[in-house]
């Protein structure tokens, strides 16, 4: 799901990086807020933790591959504006330094996985986990946190390459960026995050969500709701 | 670091170790790139053209890692499963560090 250099043309990356701006100018206010000490290092790990599981790309064989993001279950253990801060340094150093996904496409990629994953994700999970506090239902939660925040991500960036030969054309009447129309482009990104890949960030965020729990139930965010918690 | 940080910080380091999977499982199953980022040469192979704007961007950045390989495209998989490692930690390390320090100053002026 990171977006390359070349695929989205100027009047989609340029509107995605100032939404991405300011949206991590309202994440520095909230965390400036909300931030205690004690979070710092869970933070770093959790951007660490992010960076490592985008490398387990997932084959569908004989076809493409992917891979689950971690946002959700950062999201739920520490908040969903800390999860932009975490996810979208991820992001940019995978850009930077890796080539893996576009400098242009640094907004587009961010706003996808750093912020629509996240806020998805938590929203799924405190909708699904209503007043509860623990056994099955906390565990569906979290799995469909993890499952349709990964799988909305991957509908937002099918419909930032689907619009690209609809809005950018050459005087030939060829796609100047991203050549497939959205008829293919959705379908394509949709499916296979529905399956295989959104079963496996879902899975991933029950489980870490399972062991934080059990080990240290004072650190999960979503779970205790904080009152600064919005 | 608590003892709880210190497991979770092994568990990083197992995964780090285990990161080539990421790479053996594709090549075994012969599934490639992910959808939507293809290179230039494959999408001409595909559509017959490179999209002019596409052409245009697509170099704009020269990763000094490219594809987390130090070995170039034509390396061994036991050197792109080495390369791989070694990505994964100095990922980890740079992302950790940078995310560390950004936390660390918004948390000093919070509480």
């Amino acid at each position: 799901m990171h977006i390359p250099d070349g695929y989205l043309g100027p009047q989609t990356y340029l509107p995605l990086y100032g939404i991405s701006i300011g949206l991590w100018a309202i994440a520095q206010k909230k965390l400036k807020k909300q931030l205690s000490l004690k979070h710092v290092p869970y933070l770093a790990m959790a951007a660490a933790f992010s960076f490592l599981i985008m490398m387990f790309n997932i084959p569908i064989p004989g076809g493409t591959t992917g891979h689950a993001v971690g946002a959700a279950i950062i999201a739920i253990l520490l908040g969903p504006w800390t999860a932009i801060l975490a996810v979208s340094v991820v992001l940019i150093i995978q850009a930077l330094l890796f080539g893996d996904g576009g400098i242009t496409a640094v907004g587009a990629n961010c706003f996808n996985m750093a912020v629509v994953m996240p806020f998805v994700s938590y929203w799924i999970f405190k909708l699904i986990k209503g007043k509860t506090v623990g056994g099955a239902r906390l565990a569906v939660a979290a799995f469909l946190a993890g499952y349709l925040g990964l799988v909305v991500a991957a509908l937002f960036a099918a419909v930032e390459f689907g619009i690209q030969p609809m809005i950018a054309t050459g005087a030939n009447g060829r796609p100047l960026y991203a050549p497939y129309p959205l008829s293919i482009a959705l379908p394509a990104m949709v499916l296979e995050h529905l399956f295989p890949f959104g079963i496996v960030e879902g899975l991933v965020t029950m489980l870490l969500l399972k062991y934080f729990l059990k080990h240290e139930p004072d650190l999960v965010y979503a779970v205790l709701d904080p009152s600064t918690n919005k | 670091m608590t003892r709880f940080q210190k497991r979770l910080c092994i568990g990083l380091l197992i995964m780090a170790l285990l990161t080539p999977l990421g790479i053996l499982l594709p090549e075994k199953f012969k599934a490639e790139e992910a959808w939507g980022e293809w290179g230039a040469e494959k999408l001409e192979k595909v559509l017959g053209y490179i999209p002019e704007g596409l052409k245009k961007l697509a170099d704009f950045w020269k990763a000094p890692i490219p594809d987390y390989n130090f070995g170039g495209e034509g390396a061994s998989m036991t050197l792109q499963a080495i390369s791989y490692i070694a990505s994964g930690l100095l990922g980890i390390g740079v992302c950790a560090f940078v995310v560390f320090m950004v936390s660390r100053f918004m948390a000093k002026h919070g509480k």
